[in-house]
This record gives C-alpha cells, structure tokens and sequence, in this order.
C-alpha cells in the first residue's frame, strides 16, 4: 500500500481505485465466467455465466481492493457486494415468476375464459366465470364482515382504549396475523359443522376464514392512521362542545379517510388470493354458484389449484387454464395494490407524517 | 386587567348549565359509540377463543379414541401420524429461513443504508410485489418451473456432495423435493423480514452513526458497530415471524411435495416428509368421518405451534410497537 501511495501524484486520491474499477472488474468476471461456462460446463448459457461471474468477482473485488487499498477498505466492498448481490438474488424469482405466468397465460387469457365455467368441460375451451364470481362473492362478504369490526376495533384502541383490555386487544390483533391461513379454514369448516351438521361447504364459510385473515390487516391499517390525526383537530372540536363520538365520525374518521379506503383495498389484496382456507371451507365444483349460503363455491385461487392437482387426460389444457387463471389473479393484486397505494398518495391530508 | 378578569368571570358558566349542557341524550350517542367500539375489541378476542375452542372441539374424536380403534380403522394414533408431518414442518421451515434471512437482512441493509436515497422506496416497493403474489401462484411456479430448473444443481449436489447427509439418498428425478419446497418458501417469507429489517435499521440513531463515520470507519464496519448491535432484537423477531409464516404457509408445499410420512435428515429424495398444513390440503377435500377429526387435529398443533412462534416474537418485538406484519 505504501510503495503505491509513495508514486501517486495527488494525495488526496492516492492509494485509492478509480471510481471506474470495480464495474471494469465486474465486466471481466462475467466474461471470464462466461468462458469458463462455455469450456467447463458444457456450453453458454446466461444464468450460469452470471452466477460463475458473481462468483469470480468476489474475490477478485476484494483482492484488488485489499492490494490498493487495504483490508478494511476491502472488507467494506465486499459487504456491499454481497448486498446488491442480495438484492439482484431476490428479483430472481420475481422476475421469472411474472415472466412465466404472462407467457403461460396469455394463450388462454380470453373471452371464453372469462365468460364459460368448467360445467360438463373436458379438455380444451372452459374458463373460470364461476371462479370469478365466487371469488368477488366471498371478498365481497368477508369485506363487509372485516371492515366494520376492524374498524371499530382500531377506533377502540385510538380514542378509548386504556388498560389490560386495549393492550390484551393490541396483543391479540398481532398474534391473530400469524395465523395461518389453513387454520383460519379449519376454523370456518368446524364451526360449520357444529352449527349446520357435519360436511357443511358453502360460500359464506370461506367468507368467514378471510374475515379471520382480513380483520388484523384492517385493524392495524386503520389504526397506524387514526394515531396520526393531529390531536389539536381533536381538541378544536371539543372546544365547540361536540361530542366525542361525533368527533369520532365528522373529524378524525374524515381526515383520515383516503388511509382507511387505501388501507382496506390493499387488504382486500392481501386476501383474494388466499387459497387452502377457501379449499376447505369454500370447496370446489365446477358450476357458477351465485348463492353463498348452500353449495360449494369455486374461486379463482382453487380454480388455479384444482386445474393443476386435477387435470384429465389431456394435461396441456388444464395447465392452460391453472396459468390463465394465475395471470388473472396477479393482475387482480396487482390492480388492488396500485388503486390503494394512489388513493393513499392521491388523497393523503397534507397535515399527515 | 381586573376588568378583563371580572368580565370573564362574567361570561365563564356556573357549573350548573355544564351539568345540563351534558344532556342524557348526547350522553347515550358517546355510550352507545363507545360501547360498539369496546364491542368489536372484544369480539376479536371471541374469535380467537372460538378458533381454539371449535377445533378442541372437532379434534377432539381424533385425540380421544382409543389407538386401538384407530389402528383399525387405518388412521393410525394420533401422534405418531403427526409426528413425520411436524419434522417436515420444522425441517421445512429450517431450510427456508437458512436460505431466507442472510439475503434479507442484505436486502433491507443495501436499502436501508447503500441505495440512493430517492431510489430506496422504489427499490422496497419491488420487493414487496414479492408479498402480493398469491401462494398458489408460487406454487404453481415452484412445481413447473423452479423444480426442472434446479434438478440439475440437485443432481450435482447429490453426486459431488452427496457425502453431506442432507444431501445423500437416491435424489429424485423430478426436483419434486423438500429443498425445492423451501426455495419456494424462502422466496415467499423473504419479503416480511425484509421489511421488518428495514424498517429497524432506519431507526437506528443518526448520531451513532455520524459518530462511527467520524471515528474513520468504513459504511461496513459502521453498519457493524452501530446498525447491527442496535437492531439485534429486531432481527430476531423479524426471523421468528418469517418463522410463523413458513410453519403455517400451505399451497407452495401442498403443490411441490407429493410427501411422505417418514422422518429423514435427506431433502433431495423423492421420498420426503410433508408438512402439517400441506397434508391437510391435500387430504381435507376428500376426507369424512374421523379422518376430518384427525386433520383439524393436526390444524390445531399447527395454530398452537405458530401462536407460540408467534407470541415469542411479539413479546421480543413490543419494544419496537410501531410495527408488525400487517403494515
């Protein structure tokens, strides 16, 4: 390190690489892995060239860095390295999962998909419109069960609660996220049972298990929100002698109101593609089904699954429709996402964080 | 001023027209409100005692009969049927979190403190897509594309590595195997810690951190002794909620594994163990009578196992309340 400082001309970048290195370094590790892919491993191809690369830059990188500049210096480019590495590791699987599903399901993603069901269907053509329906039945009731008790709940623990209650309430509304979603299934199936005797599936059961997933999304949602309505709006309003709850209803809820609709959309998202709790209290079938209370009920994630795990003879379709329908699920979530997080963005109050 | 004063004494009311400005009718609108709030509060805590107790109660035929009656009836007793599905589980969840919080905790430190500023929230947003997507898509991507993709680095484990005992057995021909099920896993738990992470190591205190860059330290070996330290407890529930995640998740392992009920250290086999909530899945559909007993059983392991999981990381967590896996 010393011989090289001794040499530079201008101290204050003496003993330092050029900005330019470790991307020249980078270049040379990928083409020297590419290299060694071709020659070693039986022939070019990308992904083991990049990983070969990744690889071969490592230690490069670090050796160059510990020659130049020193051990701490080399550690320090090693970390950062490794953490972009992490990243660019996690947009893998994101990657060729979208990839895969628009390839996959765009030869199905068409009319009759969306206007046929799977009724007296074997082999080509069918669709999924009794998946659809079920799925925007059984979101539909889950929402109007979720919102209002969510909502109040988080109104409790913001204005009124104090005490074991409020934080055996905070407690619980945690725990109840980590529940897993068969659980919440299991959960709708038993009570069903108990209630309506045994083998009891229908559309208003898998409402019910989203409901137990949905509530503690919306409770924390809407809580986060509530707690930073300014508190001098709060006391304006008493000042006028308005009573609290009015308070409650014509301030605090208003001004955080696009927080609330972003936060419940985006928990829509989070639940529209549960799965194993629909399978068990919801059930399959292949018919449209427009009523919750008797009957199994299909929906678009067990729609995916069933085509999958249960294919006919001529496999190639169902695997069709199991893409088809997973494409129009991301599209779903993705569409949900992007309408709450505008909404939150759109109609933020400017008083807010 | 002792005009002011005498002026306001005029106008302050006496308390008598405060009593009967507090009239019993806008009382009843504050009672009834306050009384629908406290009621949903409490209704939550009646669902989760309901989700315990109506499983105690269907499970129960299933804990109660007597072994021999289910030995019979080919059920098998209960805890040595749930035995090979609650290693899966745990073996399962192992792999998944060994692959998942290295990269996490690499993720939410390049945003948290590498990234460009104006592009971290960009960047965060990215990762979360990876939240969004349904798990029986991951499934589906797991079974039919990850699982031929990845058979050739199995075959090669398996063959230069194969000395491991993980990594020995006859390796399937398929890549339908439990690592195939925990990179699937991994992918789908990686997002919660990342944020998690994240959002501890942005409360790091700038201070401790201006204070090790003044000292001359480098942006690792700042991170190490400021960020780190700091966040060592947040790091540790942000992995046990990904935990509680990866015990319960059902249709990535339920698509993947076809499963076996065998206890083995071997995760390329074809011969593998499922996991409670997958065998559940797979089962449920097409189960009656003390079968269906049997599974909520097993569903009611499962809920006790990640309440725990779970509980163990909010306590660790309640220090950091501003956050929890659901924002």
């Amino acid at each position: 390190m010393s011989t090289l400082t001794a040499t530079r001309a201008n101290p204050l970048t003496a003993g330092q690489l050029p900005s330019f290195a470790p991307w020249v370094a980078l270049a040379a590790s990928v083409v020297t892995g590419g290299i060694v892919d071709s020659l070693g491993f039986g022939g070019f191809d990308l992904p083991t060239t990049v990983f070969l690369g990744a690889v071969i830059f490592l230690p490069v990188i670090y050796l160059l860095t510990r020659m130049v500049e020193g051990r701490r210096a080399a550690a320090d480019r090693l970390a950062t390295a490794l953490m972009a590495g992490a990243f660019l590791l996690a947009l893998l699987p994101l990657v060729s999962l979208l990839w895969e599903t628009v390839s996959n399901g765009l030869p199905r993603f068409d009319g009759t998909f969306f206007s046929w069901s799977m009724r007296n269907v074997i082999g080509a053509g069918g669709g999924a419109i009794h998946a659809l329906y079920g799925t925007l039945i059984i979101t539909g009731i889950a929402t109007l069960i979720a919102v209002p008790i969510g909502l109040m709940t988080a109104i409790y623990l913001v204005e009124y609660g104090r005490g074991a209650l409020a934080n055996a309430i905070t407690f619980f509304v945690d725990v109840m996220t980590g529940i897993p979603s068969i659980v919440a299934g299991l959960f709708a199936y038993a009570l069903m049972a108990i209630v309506f005797g045994p083998g009891t599936v229908n559309g208003f059961a898998g409402a019910m298990a989203l409901s137990v997933l949905m509530i503690p999304i919306v409770v924390r949602a809407t809580e986060e929100l509530l707690r930073i309505v300014p508190n001098e709006l709060r006391e304006a309003s008493y000042a006028l002698g308005v009573p609290k709850w009015r308070t409650i209803l014509a301030v605090v809820l208003p001004t955080s109101l696009s927080g609330i609709v972003s936060g419940v959309i985006l928990a829509i998202a989070r639940i529209i593609g549960e799965t194993a709790p629909l399978m068990i209290a919801a059930g399959f079938t292949n018919s449209i089904n427009t009523n919750p209370f008797a009957n199994p009920m299909m929906t678009l994630p067990v729609f995916v699954y069933d085509q999958y795990a249960h294919p006919g003879i001529e496999r190639e379709f169902y695997n069709e429709r199991a893409w088809a329908g997973a494409m129009t699920l991301i599209v779903l979530v993705m569409v949900l996402n992007l309408i709450g997080r505008f909404i939150a963005k759109r109609f933020a109050p400017k008083s807010g964080r | 001023m002792a005009i002011v004063t005498q002026s306001t004494r005029e106008v302050t009311p006496t308390p008598a027209p405060v009593q009967s400005a507090r009239s019993p009718r806008r009382r009843i609108g504050d009672r009834v409100f306050s009384a629908l709030a406290t009621g949903s509060g409490i209704i939550i805590l009646v669902i989760l005692a309901m989700v315990a107790g109506f499983l105690l109660m269907q499970a129960l035929p299933a804990l109660t009969t007597s072994p021999a009656e289910l030995e019979a009836k080919g059920y098998g007793p209960f805890w040595s049927w749930i035995l090979p599905f609650a290693w899966g589980t745990v073996w399962a969840s192992f792999w998944a979190l060994l692959m998942a919080v290295p990269v996490s905790i690499g993720i939410a430190l390049f945003i948290s403190h590498y990234a460009p500023r104006r592009l971290a929230s960009g960047l965060g947003y990215v990762i979360d897509l990876l939240a969004a997507v349904p798990s029986v898509v991951f499934g589906l991507w797991g079974i039919i594309v990850l699982a031929p993709a990845a058979n050739p680095l199995y075959l090669w484990l398996n063959v230069h590595l194969g000395w491991i005992p993980f990594f020995s057995g006859q390796a399937s021909g398929t890549g339908r195997n439990l690592l195939t099920a925990s990179i699937v896993l991994a992918v789908m738990i990686l997002p919660i810690i990342t944020s998690l992470c994240r959002e501890v190591f942005l409360q790091t205190p700038v201070l401790h951190e201006e204070a090790a860059l003044a000292l001359g330290a480098t942006r690792w070996e700042m991170i190490r002794m400021s960020v780190l330290p700091f966040a060592r407890a947040g790091i540790v529930s942000s992995v046990m909620l990904g935990l509680g995640r990866a015990l319960g998740e059902t249709m990535a392992v339920a698509m993947v594994l076809s499963g076996a009920p065998v206890i083995t250290l071997e995760i390329l086999t074809s011969q593998n163990p499922n996991t409670i909530a997958a065998v559940i899945a797979q089962n449920f559909p097409e189960a009656y009578g003390l079968k269906t007993n049997q599974l909520i059983a097993g569903g009611l392991a499962l809920f006790v196992i990640t309440l725990l999981v779970n509980s163990g990381a909010r306590l660790i967590m309640s220090r950091y309340k501003e956050f929890s896996g659901a924002n």
